[in-house]
């Protein structure tokens, strides 16, 4: 699969990390003319980029206590409605005020909304239940914003695929193992390909290090500290959606207060805790966690009581401390961008952090600025105007009555935009549907595995929303890993491969294991172990956690 | 915490007790014979979450569905897939008007009074091939159908000349509620009801009002027509709760069903006070024998082989046992159950001749079923299964209240109940 000669070139930049930063900056770095190696050390999107709410921020939680991430934020959220408009969900939002909380606080926020350049609108609370009927109707107060949700991945694969149309290279499962240092010149990677156990080195003139909350322990790598302060959230799925707005309580920002529609779900969070470092790879979300979230919950969609929980999960955010403070506490709000060179002496070596990943472009243009500066290249960005694959210019709409689409077709029209029209679609097999769920059909698994760097079926999730339904892979994975077996000629692999991606759905189901989720999981279990006897047929034991 | 929070998490939205097992979609009989429709779960509770995001969403295919209830007879999660089927129909269809091909198949009792007027010519002309065709290129109904010939005279016509009267004499009553297929089709139905119920000694008495129960209208889109014809039936039922004859006896299995459980679920109808008033013919006399309340005295010479089809709504109730163990009563007759299939006309479905093909695909393992049985007649409670048997088999189909109405010897019942 992967080439020698992808190690073999020696490039302009190497990118660490497959998030939607990195691969923004891929984009921006290729798009200037450079060439570019983004390496990865598990699936694209496997960090905080994939473990957020899935939220298209207007600015407007920031516009009180941050008012430069909020002008950032609008005007990034204006940006990707045009630039990334298959991956977006132009929603609109509320911020409610409730009997609990205190109605001047509307007045400050509507302030500061304005003053960050954020469209704020009053609205009566009859017209705000009107137009969201499942917000809690004892609301005293509505603002509405323009909020939206945008699908993350989708966003970073976009990303990438531009990168790679403009001739970047992009490789998953590679993880850092070191510098390669010149006395104080960075010049290269050490890498381990994950998927074949091989110790590589690749060279390039500059290393950008977009790594979110584990760029620290690649700075070190070079010798170089950075202060990071991971403050984890956990979210809970709900099965299907109870409100077709993104939901905001309007006061400062606390636990749980965002409700959004994703897709076909809708995602309440967040809580936040500061964590040590070292734990920033467990992201198992506790009792206490899902306790308070359906708490608060409940309170901005009462539905939300009876509604069904599928999974729970939890993300880290990579907050960085300040450079300008000796005692390394207080943290810096917006984007970082450190050049080593001047900061610590380390000569090409880069580091992108803070942010969000609503800002994942302009993180992208300020950190492409930095290294084209050091190569000398003038070229300028073009990424805030130049649409992502798959949201160009006249790319189909699934919402557009007026074509004949089948249910497959419309779904995968909704994920891919106009590159869904690289699915096959010509014959039955190809429209089945595999997850019968989210609407994949096998032509869009084929396009997945071809296109899309899918080595296993948790890659699969990530690029086509495979097992993301409520059923959490029952029925679908088996199939996808039927294929996957086919394709690959190696029914071994994907016996445990699809071992291997039902543990990861229990996973996320436990923490919120009861009533219909768990007669869900129980099938499951039934059919997968009782039946089947898959725990026989893969030896699961001792075997390292993909995720 | 969280699990006392969400204890009796029962959303509105019944569809997220799926727990995508797929047992509805191995009993669809639509998705049996093709490809094109994506079977019940598809259809229903997944198809849902993404009408939700999106009314686009809605699959055409949706309209191949028969709303015959298999998937929620076999769905052990308690699902209402063919109601969530049906609704996202009602929703997709707001603000598009019916065919005229579909109003006039649905608007049965408009039909019927028109027919009635001229049944002759009626049954004739619809009879005639190029007739025939002209309704198949022109209407869309299919060439192969046949219309049930229409009676010169109506059911309510000849109770009032001929039974009315004495209704009033008997010690205990009962109302029926006759439907389209009895009053314009088929009036010796209604009569054999008559003379059964009389028997025993219970008076029949129409109610106040009575319209089509409108199952139709339901499955060709025209709900407001429905809910109107809907209202009228609850009212007078309501009417009859109050008088002595409480009780509202049917003699179709779809009727039935419509009126105690498509109010409520598909027309937004409240109708839980009067629900149980509701019964099928053949489970009310079943019910009265069992509580030996009444005697049936059968002919002696009576002696017949039949076959029993358990129409697909009637398999819903669950209310086939009442008919199969009211006919084993007959001693001369011997009673083939048949295995439970669909027969795939699914009332005005297989009349529409985009449906024809696959209506009979459906019915075809039924068909079989009822060469094999070697029988002579075929019994069933639902009027369109008739149609639809008598068409595919060649044999004549009867209605369970029909058959016990040849069978018994009413002079000896009289006796047996003191009439």
């Amino acid at each position: 699969m992967v080439t020698t000669d992808i190690y073999n070139k020696e490039y302009d930049v190497i990118i660490v990390g497959g998030g939607a930063t990195g691969a923004g900056t891929a984009r921006d770095c290729a798009l200037r003319g450079l060439s570019v190696l983004l390496v990865e050390r598990n699936d694209y999107s496997t960090g905080a980029t994939g473990r957020n709410h899935g939220l298209m921020h207007s600015g407007a939680r920031y516009a009180v206590t941050d008012s430069e991430s909020a002008s950032e934020c609008i005007s990034e959220n204006m940006i990707l409605r045009r630039i990334a408009r298959h991956c977006v969900e132009e929603t609109d939002g509320l911020f409610i005020t409730l009997p609990e909380d205190d109605l001047q606080y509307q007045h400050t926020f509507v302030e500061a909304c304005q003053r960050a350049g954020i469209r704020a609108d009053v609205i009566d609370p009859e017209e705000a239940r009107r137009i969201e009927p499942a917000v809690n109707p004892e609301l005293i107060g509505a603002v509405r914003i323009p909020d939206a949700a945008i699908d993350p991945f989708r966003l970073t694969v976009a990303n990438l695929l531009d990168a790679r149309m403009h001739g970047a290279e992009t490789l998953n499962y590679h993880e850092m193992e070191g510098f390669i240092m010149n006395q104080n010149r960075v010049e290269g990677v050490k890498l381990l390909n994950k998927l074949n156990g091989q110790h590589v080195e690749v060279r390039s003139r500059v290393v950008v290090n977009a790594a979110g909350i584990w760029g620290q322990r690649i700075a070190q790598m070079a010798g170089v500290n950075i202060s990071m302060f991971p403050a984890r959230g956990a979210l809970l799925i709900f099965g299907h959606r109870v409100n077709n707005m993104v939901i905001n309580r309007c006061r400062k920002p606390a636990n749980a207060d965002i409700l959004v529609p994703d897709d076909t779900v809708c995602v309440i969070g967040t809580t936040s805790d500061r964590i040590p470092i070292e734990t920033v790879d467990d992201m198992r979300v506790t009792r206490e966690e899902v306790d308070v979230l359906l708490k608060e919950g409940i309170k901005i969609a009462p539905k939300l009581a009876t509604t069904r929980i599928i999974r729970a999960y939890a993300g880290v955010r990579p907050l960085v401390a300040s450079d300008d403070d000796p005692s390394g506490r207080s943290i810096s709000r917006g984007i970082v961008c450190l050049d080593h060179a001047k900061r610590d002496g380390v000569e090409g070596f880069i580091t992108i952090t803070g942010g969000k990943m609503m800002t994942y472009r302009l993180m992208g243009e300020i950190v492409t600025n930095a290294v084209c500066a050091k190569l000398g290249n003038t070229a300028p960005c073009v990424t805030a105007s130049q649409p992502l694959p798959g949201s160009e210019e006249g790319a189909p709409n699934q919402s557009d009555l007026t074509k004949r689409y089948s249910f497959g077709q419309r779904a995968a029209i909704g994920r891919h935009g106009s590159l869904a029209s690289r699915i096959e679609k010509e014959n039955d097999i190809d429209n089945a549907l595999v997850c019968e769920c989210e609407g994949v059909t096998m032509g869009e698994i084929k396009y997945a595995v071809h296109q899309l760097h899918v080595h296993n079926l948790v890659n699969l999730r990530r690029r086509t929303r495979v097992g993301m339904g409520t059923c959490q892979g029952k029925l679908c994975s088996c199939r996808a890993a039927s294929i996957m077996g086919e394709l690959r000629n190696d029914v071994k692999g994907a016996q445990e491969d699809l071992a291997a991606f039902l543990d990861e759905r229990w996973k996320g189901m436990r923490p919120v294991a009861w009533g219909d989720t768990l007669r869900e999981a129980q099938l499951t279990a039934f059919i997968y172990e009782g039946l089947c006897g898959l725990d026989k047929a893969v030896n699961m034991q001792g075997k390292e956690d993909v995720q | 915490m969280a699990e006392r929070m969400q204890i009796c998490n029962l959303s509105e939205n019944n569809f997220e007790q799926c727990t995508k097992c797929s047992i509805c979609t191995t009993v669809c009989p639509v998705a049996a014979v093709t490809t094109d429709y994506p079977g019940p779960k598809q259809a229903g509770p997944d198809g849902e979450r993404y009408r939700l995001k999106d009314p686009a969403y809605f699959d055409k295919a949706l309209k191949l569905c028969l709303n015959c209830k298999r998937c929620e007879v076999a769905c052990p999660s308690g699902v209402h897939i063919a109601d969530i089927i049906q609704h996202a129909r009602m929703k997709a269809s707001e603000g598009h008007r019916a065919s005229l091909r579909d109003t006039m198949l649905a608007n049965t009792d408009l039909l019927g009074t028109v027919a009635n007027l001229v049944a002759p010519i009626a049954n004739a002309t619809l009879g005639l091939k190029p007739t025939k065709l002209v309704m198949h290129s022109v209407m869309a109904i299919d060439k192969n159908r046949t219309f049930p010939a229409y009676s010169r005279q109506k059911f309510t016509t000849w109770f009032k000349r001929h039974a009315a009267k004495e209704q009033d004499s008997y010690p205990n009553h009962v109302s029926y509620f006759h439907g389209c297929y009895v009053n314009y089709n088929f009036p010796q139905l209604g009569q054999d009801l008559v003379k059964v119920m009389n028997a025993i000694g219970y008076g029949v008495h129409m109610l106040e009002k009575e319209q089509c129960c409108g199952v139709a209208l339901i499955a060709n889109g025209l709900y407001k027509q429905a809910k109107r014809q809907a209202n009228v039936n609850t009212a007078s039922i309501r009417q009859a709760a109050g008088t002595n004859h409480s009780t509202v006896l049917t003699t179709s299995s779809s009727c039935t069903f419509n009126l105690r459980d498509e109010y409520p679920a598909m027309l937004d109808i409240d109708n839980s006070d009067i629900r149980n008033n509701i019964s099928l013919a053949t489970r009310f006399i079943y019910n009265l024998v069992d509580e030996e309340k009444v005697k049936l005295v059968f002919k002696q010479d009576y002696k017949r082989r039949i076959a029993y089809h358990t129409a697909c709504h009637m398999q819903r109730m669950g209310w086939q046992l009442y008919s199969i163990e009211l006919l084993r009563m007959i001693p001369g007759l011997d009673l083939q159950v048949l295995e439970q299939e669909c027969c795939g006309i699914s009332g005005t479905y297989g009349f529409k001749k985009e449906n024809y093909e696959r209506s009979q695909a459906i019915g075809s393992i039924l068909f079989k079923h009822i060469e094999d049985a070697q029988v002579e007649a075929v019994a069933t409670d639902c009027e369109t299964c008739k149609w639809q048997i008598e068409m595919s088999t060649g044999l004549p189909v009867e209605n369970p209240i029909s058959i016990l109405a040849d069978a018994l010897d009413v002079e000896a019942t009289r006796r047996a109940n003191g009439i």
